[in-house]
C-alpha cells in the first residue's frame, strides 16, 4: 500500500469516527430541543447530560484531528479547501463554537435556559448540513481557477440538487445514528419512556435516510458520471450497507437486542463511508487535485504515520477506560453513583 | 474600508481569536498543576480543605476548558482559512508537531472528563492518579503548539528549490533554535499566571470578609509556588533575549529601539519615539541591552541599521515589551515579600491593600501573556515564516474576510461573557463554607 493510501485512510477512518459520535451528539442536541418544545424533557435530557457532557471533547477531537492530519498528509488542501471555505468554515465553526460552549456554560453550570437549549438543538442540524456541503464540493462544478486562485461559485452551489441532497442526507443520517444509538442507551438505563420515544425517531428517520442515500447517487450520474462509475463497481459494499440498514430497522421493529442494532448500523455506516471514499478515489478535488498531486513529502508522511501509530497505542487503552466509565458502567448509566468515599 | 484588504483583515481576525483563546490557553495549560498539587497536598496531609480545593478548581476549570476547546478548535481552522498559502508550505514540514498537539489534547481532554465525573467513585489516591495524564497532555499540548511557532520565528529543516520545498526533515524542523527558550517561556508563564490567578481569587475571597482557613491555605499554597515560576520566568526570559541577538537581532533591536549597532548598549525602558525617531522621556539602564544580548556589558548589539526598512518588526513592540518585563519583576516582588512576610510575621502582608495588590496581580499576569505574545507575533512581522514568507503572500485571496471578523468578534463576546457569567454562578451557589459543612454532616453522619 502506498503512503498516500495510508494516509487518507488514517484521515477517512478519523472522519467516520466524527461521523458516528458527531451524529449522536448533533442528534441528541435536536431531541432534547424538541423534546422541552413537546414537553417531554425529563425524558431525553437526563439522558444527555449523563453521556454527553463527559465526552463531548473527545468527539470534538476526532473532527480537529481531520483537519490537522489532512494539512499534515496532503498540504495542496489548505490551499485549494482553505481559500473557498472561508465563508462556510467559519460558519460551521461559529456554530460548532455555539454547541461547545452550551455544554461548557449549561451543564457544567446551573441548568439551563430553554432558548439556549433551542439553539443548541439547532446547530446540531446546521452544524452537519454546513459540513456536509464540502462533499459536494469535492464532487466538482463548482470551484473554478481564476489567476491562480480557487474561487467558489456559491450560486451553482446553493441551486445545486446534489448539495441539497446531500445535506438532507446528512441531517437525516444524524438524527438516525443519534436515535438509534439512545434507544439502546434509554434501554440500558432502565428508562422505558425513552426507549420507546427514540425507538419512534429511529424509525421514523430510517426511510428519508435511505431515499436520500438512492437520491445522491443517482444524482452523481449526471453530475460526476466518472464517480458514479466507480460506484457502480463497488455496488457490492453499497448492496451489504442497505442490507444491514434493513436489520437495523426490523431489530428495531421487533424491539429487541437494541445493542445488535447499533453495531449492524455502525457497520452499515462504515460500509457505506468506505465504499464513498474508496470510489471518490483518486480525487480529492474533482478535477483540480487528487491525493497524488496533493500529497506530502515522504520524510512527513513516514514521522505522520509514526506519531499516529504511537498515539494510538496510547489512545485506545485511554479510550477504553472513558467507554467503561460512562458507557458501559451499568450503575453510572443508571445514574447511581457507587460511593466509596 | 479597513476590512477591503484581506491581509490586514486577516492579521486583525488572528490577532482577535488568538488574544481570545490565549486567555484560556494559559488556563488550561497552567491550573491542572495546581489542581494536582491541592489533591496531593490533601492525601498527604490528609487535610479536606486541600481536596476540596482540588474539586472546585477542576469545576471552574472545567469550564474554561470547554470554551478553550471551542477557540481552539477555530484557530486550528482558521490558520487554513485565513492563512492557506502558509499552511500549505508549512503543511509540508512543520505539520507534524500540530499533529501531535492534538494527540496531547486529546489524551488530556480524555482524563479531565474521566477525573472530573468520578469523584467519589474511586478511592482518593486512585483518583489522584488520573490528573498525572491531565498535566503531561496539558503541558505537552503547549509543547507542541510552541513548538510550531518557534518554526515560524526560525524555520529550518528544509531547502527551498524555485519555490518548492525539498529535502524535508520534520524533527530538525520541530528542534529550532527558537524552540529551548519558546517552549520553556510558554511553561513557566502558564504556570505562574495560573497561580497568580488563584491567588487573586483567594485574596479577594480574603478581602470580602471570608476569614476561612481554606482561602488561606489557597493563598499560600498558589503564592509560593507563584514566585518559583515567576523567578523561572524571568531566568528564562533572559535567555530569550540572548536567543533573540543571535537569531532574530531585528526583533530584539525593534523591541529596544535600539537603532545604531553599538556596543555597551543601554537598555531602553518606556519613553516616546518623536519623528526624527529619537528616545525622549525614557529611562535608559547602562550596559543592560548588552547584558541580555550577550551576557557581556560591552558586547556589540547590532541596531535596526543593519535591517532594510521594510523587514524592520513594527516599533510599538518595545512597549508590549516593557509592559511584559514591568508586569514580571513586579509579581516577582509581590510575591517574594508576601513569602518572606508570612515566613518573617510581617502584619501588613495579611493587610487589606496588600492583599488587593495580589487580586490585581490575576488580571496583570494576564496582560503580560497578552504583552508577551504581542511582542513576539507583531516582531516578527512582516514574515510569517521568518526570511522565508511574508504575511501579504500567506494570506487569503477571499474578500469576505471583515464580515467574518464581525461575526466572530460577537462570538468571542459572548463566550467571555458567558464564562464570567457561570464561572460566578457555579461558586456562588456552592460557597466553601457551604460545601465544608456538607462534608462534615456527612462524615458526622456516617461515624454514628
Amino acid at each position: 500500500m502506498s503512503l498516500e493510501i495510508i494516509g487518507v485512510s488514517v484521515l477517512w477512518t478519523f472522519l467516520f469516527g466524527y461521523v458516528i459520535l458527531g451524529s449522536i451528539d448533533f442528534g441528541a442536541g435536536f431531541f432534547n430541543a424538541y423534546s422541552i418544545i413537546s414537553g417531554k424533557q425529563h425524558i431525553v435530557s437526563k439522558i444527555i447530560q449523563r453521556y454527553l457532557s463527559p465526552v463531548w471533547e473527545v468527539t470534538n477531537v476526532f473532527f480537529v484531528f481531520f483537519f490537522v492530519g489532512i494539512v499534515g498528509f496532503f498540504p495542496k488542501t489548505a490551499f485549494y479547501f482553505g481559500t473557498i471555505l472561508l465563508v462556510p468554515g467559519s460558519l460551521a465553526i461559529i456554530l460548532m463554537a455555539i454547541r461547545g460552549s452550551y455544554y461548557a456554560f449549561e451543564t457544567y453550570g446551573t441548568r439551563g435556559h430553554k432558548g439556549y437549549a433551542f439553539m443548541y438543538g439547532i446547530a446540531g442540524l446546521l452544524v452537519p448540513a454546513s459540513l456536509s456541503v464540502v462533499l459536494a464540493i469535492t464532487e466538482g462544478g463548482f470551484v473554478s481557477i481564476v489567476d491562480g486562485q480557487p474561487v467558489l461559485d456559491y450560486w451553482a452551489l446553493f441551486t445545486s440538487p446534489l448539495s441539497w441532497s446531500i445535506v438532507v442526507l446528512a441531517i437525516a443520517a444524524v438524527l438516525y445514528i443519534s436515535a438509534v444509538f439512545l434507544t439502546w442507551y434509554a434501554h440500558k438505563a432502565g428508562d422505558i419512556g425513552a426507549t420507546k420515544l427514540m425507538r419512534k425517531y429511529a424509525l421514523v428517520w430510517a426511510i428519508p435516510l435511505i431515499v436520500a442515500a438512492g437520491g445522491i447517487i443517482f444524482e452523481l450520474s449526471s453530475h460526476n458520471p466518472a464517480h458514479f462509475e466507480r460506484i457502480l463497481d463497488l455496488w457490492w459494499m453499497f448492496a451489504l450497507s442497505a442490507i444491514l440498514w434493513a436489520a437495523t430497522v426490523w431489530l428495531l421493529w421487533k424491539q429487541k437486542n437494541y445493542g445488535m442494532a447499533v453495531w449492524l448500523l455502525v457497520g452499515q455506516f462504515a460500509l457505506a463511508f468506505y465504499a464513498y471514499g474508496i470510489s471518490h478515489y483518486p480525487y480529492l478535488l474533482y478535477p483540480h487535485l487528487t491525493i497524488q498531486d496533493g500529497f506530502t513529502n515522504e520524510a512527513m508522511a513516514i514521522s505522520l504515520i509514526v506519531v499516529f501509530i504511537l498515539g494510538f497505542i496510547l489512545l485506545v487503552p485511554s479510550i477504553y477506560l472513558l467507554v467503561r466509565l460512562f458507557l458501559f458502567d451499568k450503575d453510572y448509566v443508571k445514574g447511581q453513583n457507587k460511593k466509596k468515599e | 474600508m479597513l476590512f477591503d484588504d484581506p491581509v490586514f483583515a486577516s492579521r486583525l481576525l488572528t490577532l482577535l481569536t488568538l488574544s481570545f483563546h490565549i486567555i484560556y490557553a494559559t488556563i488550561g495549560v497552567g491550573v491542572p498543576i495546581f489542581i494536582m498539587i491541592a489533591h496531593w497536598m490533601g492525601i498527604k496531609k490528609n487535610d479536606y480543605h486541600y481536596i476540596l480545593m482540588a474539586k472546585r478548581w477542576a469545576r471552574g476549570f472545567l469550564v474554561t476548558v470547554a470554551v478553550g476547546v471551542v477557540t481552539g478548535t477555530i484557530i486550528g481552522l482558521q490558520l487554513s482559512l485565513l492563512w492557506p498559502n502558509f499552511m500549505e508550505l508549512a503543511g509540508n514540514i512543520i505539520a507534524l508537531p500540530l499533529f501531535m498537539e492534538v494527540f496531547a489534547f486529546f489524551f488530556e481532554a480524555i482524563f479531565l472528563g474521566i477525573y472530573s465525573y468520578t469523584w467519589g467513585r474511586f478511592a482518593p489516591r486512585k483518583h489522584f492518579l488520573l490528573l498525572i495524564p491531565v498535566v503531561i497532555g496539558a503541558g505537552f499540548s503547549a509543547v507542541f503548539i510552541t513548538i510550531v511557532n518557534a518554526f515560524m520565528n526560525a524555520p529550518q529543516g528544509f531547502d527551498l528549490i524555485n519555490g518548492q520545498l525539498v529535502n524535508a526533515n520534520p524533527l530538525l524542523a520541530m528542534f529550532t533554535a527558537a524552540m529551548p527558550t519558546k517552549v520553556s517561556h510558554v511553561l513557566a508563564t502558564a504556570y505562574m499566571t495560573a497561580a497568580f490567578m488563584l491567588a487573586a481569587i483567594a485574596a479577594y475571597k480574603l478581602i470580602k470578609g471570608s476569614n476561612h482557613v481554606y482561602h488561606k491555605k489557597a493563598l499560600h499554597m498558589t503564592m509560593k509556588v507563584g514566585l518559583v515560576f515567576a523567578i523561572a520566568t524571568a531566568v528564562i526570559g533572559d535567555f530569550s533575549g540572548k536567543y533573540l541577538a543571535e537569531y532574530q537581532p531585528e526583533k530584539l533591536a525593534a523591541a529596544e529601539w535600539h537603532f545604531e549597532t553599538e556596543g555597551s548598549a543601554p537598555l531602553v525602558l518606556y519613553g516616546l519615539l518623536d519623528e526624527d525617531k529619537e528616545v525622549k522621556y525614557a529611562i535608559k539602564v547602562p550596559f543592560a541591552l548588552s547584558i541580555l544580548a550577550h551576557g557581556n556589558p560591552t558586547a556589540e548589539v547590532i541596531g535596526l541599521d543593519q535591517f532594510p526598512e521594510e523587514e524592520t518588526p513594527p516599533l510599538i513592540i518595545h512597549y508590549f515589551f516593557d509592559a511584559m518585563v514591568t508586569i514580571g519583576m513586579f509579581m516577582i516582588l509581590l510575591a517574594l515579600i508576601y513569602w518572606l512576610g508570612t515566613r518573617l510575621s510581617w502584619t501588613f502582608v495579611k493587610t487589606n491593600w496588600f492583599r488587593w495588590l495580589i487580586v490585581l496581580g490575576g488580571p496583570l499576569s494576564f496582560l503580560a501573556i497578552q504583552a508577551g505574545w504581542w511582542m513576539t507575533e507583531v516582531g516578527r512581522q512582516p514574515w510569517i515564516l521568518r526570511g522565508i514568507m511574508t504575511v501579504d503572500e500567506a494570506a487569503t485571496s477571499s474578500d469576505h474576510v471583515g464580515l467574518m471578523f464581525i461575526l466572530f468578534a460577537t462570538l468571542y463576546l459572548i463566550l467571555g461573557v458567558g464564562t464570567v457569567v457561570v464561572l460566578r454562578r457555579i461558586f456562588k451557589n456552592n460557597p466553601v463554607d457551604l460545601e465544608l459543612e456538607r462534608y462534615e454532616a456527612k462524615l458526622g453522619g456516617e461515624e454514628k
